[in-house]
């Protein structure tokens, strides 16, 4: 059986991002699944089935269950799913696979957190400092961006990347971002802004690396069927694939290629396309690396040709493979496990063609792509303005 | 970096103790099947490739090679401000395993990929000495 034409988005909804004073993590889970709700014409007793992510800053033992209690909904359904920034593929591919195995109908997935407002300086230290092994990595002192920092020297050494290509990325997102009145950060950089932006981890600058941030976005999934019959025009899942590798660094398989490209395998067998299919892209770009990794992994650029790929404006507006159209983690917000939801209302929006000044034109097909640790989970969605 | 007082200190395990062991001694230690030769690292009850339980441990040669690696500007917590620029590496040992690291007596700068390195070990208690490389 596949997930291929079964289901479809019929509703999405985003929070304010950036500094959000006066919300908690979990107001800001129960906004987003309002606003959702009211996109796709529902209320809260439509919903059958709840996937949540927990929240970092104000965490429960049985989340999506403390989520459901809160908006006194009561699901037959209802799963939290953490896996870092991959979880909200994850989470898209199990709503999927309950709505066709007859678990649920009309499943919401929310997710936010408030990383800025919900922070105490204590608990940013902790954030930063328990990243990887407890007894093998965590004594040699490596914040988060470091471990990013590892594998761009690593693609640097084996195919020549540059700080430019790396910045060029960068740029795309701050320039999409500019278009986009609800993202965090929106004033126009150049490469050289770039590079002459504080060194953080050699080679990456403050700003290849993504934001931190307050906020939430909510989608609702229903069957194909059922999707017709909805106020918006529904955005139908064409294919889905996952990938896993490892948790640790230390232990990955490979530091210039990752599992991103049995994902994208996956979900391109799934749908019968391939990258040439692919109007636009919204892909993890927690460091401006990374994202040169996914478009070879996923086949947009052979290996070793994602930093070539980035220049010369490809990955913008008006490019060959607008990417991050809304700005992405670099420039729209990242409030850590929810960054990837961004990209899936993006995505729907994009392909309901409701984007004013930075809509893709004609855009038909979507390539959304999740990742959650360092390059360890891996999600791919493609998405269509009609069923294929 | 002189102490590990404030740092994360690893506590050993049942699984590990003897690689902790193994550092106070101012030995690395790894893991080897006996049933199909295959070297690992981090330790585990089973072999990654053949999943048998036949495991040993080995003493390493504590040679290895520089896979990658980053100049930390900002320290990840107030227990390494006084290290800052320090050096984190992925060194792949000559027995074929990749270990996390510090490379040390070398000023930053002068690391590259590809650099041979051996290890070398820093005390931070009475049981944990913090295996770290040196250019050969």
């Amino acid at each position: 059986m596949s997930l291929k034409n079964q289901v479809a988005i019929v509703g999405v909804g985003d929070t304010k991002v950036g500094v959000v004073p006066g919300m908690s993590a979990t107001q800001l889970y129960v906004q987003a699944a309002k606003l959702a709700l009211d996109d796709a014409g529902l209320t809260k007793n439509d919903i059958d089935g709840l996937i949540t992510s927990n929240s970092f800053v104000e965490p429960y033992m049985y989340h999506a269950e403390m989520i459901a209690e809160y908006m006194q909904i009561f699901p037959r359904y209802c799963i939290t799913v953490p896996t870092g920034g991959g979880t909200t593929g994850a989470a898209l591919h199990h709503a999927a696979s309950a709505i066709v195995t007859g678990m649920a109908d009309t499943v919401l997935v929310t997710k936010a957190d408030s990383q800025i407002t919900g922070m105490s300086r204590a608990k940013a230290i902790e954030a930063m400092a328990t990243a990887g092994h407890a007894q093998f990595e965590r004594p040699y002192g490596l914040p988060i961006p470091g471990y990013y920092a590892l594998l761009a020297r690593a693609h640097e050494h084996a195919y020549g990347t540059t700080a430019e290509q790396r910045a060029a990325v960068a740029v795309a997102c701050r320039k999409h971002a500019s278009m986009n009145p609800a993202a965090q950060m929106r004033d126009p950089i150049t490469i050289d802004d770039v590079l002459k932006s504080r060194m953080i981890c050699d080679p990456l600058h403050l700003l290849d690396c993504s934001l931190v941030s307050d906020g939430g976005a909510a989608f609702i999934l229903t069957s194909a069927e059922r999707a017709r019959d909805f106020p918006k025009k529904p955005v139908y899942l064409l294919g889905v694939g996952e990938g896993h590798t490892h948790e640790h660094v230390s232990q990955a398989l490979s530091l210039t290629s990752s599992a991103a490209r049995e994902a994208g395998e996956r979900a391109y067998k799934m749908a019968g396309l391939g990258p040439q299919d692919i109007d636009f892209a919204e892909l993890y770009d927690c460091f401006t690396p990374v994202v040169i990794i996914e478009l070879e992994d996923l086949g947009f650029c052979p290996k070793g040709e994602g930093g070539r790929f980035v220049e010369g404006g490809r990955i913008e507006l008006g490019g060959e493979l607008p990417i991050n159209t809304h700005g992405g983690l670099l420039s729209h917000c990242h409030p850590g496990q929810p960054g990837s939801m961004f990209a899936i209302t993006e995505a729907v929006r994009q392909l309901r063609g409701e984007c004013g000044q930075r809509q893709v034109r004609d855009a038909r097909t979507a390539l959304v792509h999740c990742q959650g640790g360092i390059m360890s989970t891996h999600c791919t969605l493609i998405f269509g303005a009609e069923q294929i | 970096m002189a102490t590990g007082s404030d740092k994360p200190i690893p506590t050993a395990t049942f699984e590990t103790r003897p690689y902790w062991e193994g550092c106070k001694r101012r030995e690395l230690r790894i893991q080897r099947c006996a049933a199909c030769g295959h070297n690992q690292f981090f330790p585990r009850l089973y072999c990654t490739r053949c999943f048998s339980d036949r495991i040993e441990w080995i003493k390493a040669s504590g040679r290895a090679t520089v896979s990658t690696f980053t100049i930390v500007r900002r320290p990840v917590s107030p227990a390494f401000a006084d290290d800052v620029p320090y050096v984190v590496a992925l060194v792949k040992l000559d027995e074929g395993p990749t270990m996390m690291t510090n490379i040390v007596g070398c000023a930053p700068e002068q690391v590259a990929i590809g650099m041979a390195v051996r290890v070398t070990f820093e005390d931070w208690s009475e049981e944990i000495a913090i295996p770290k490389f040196e250019p050969a």
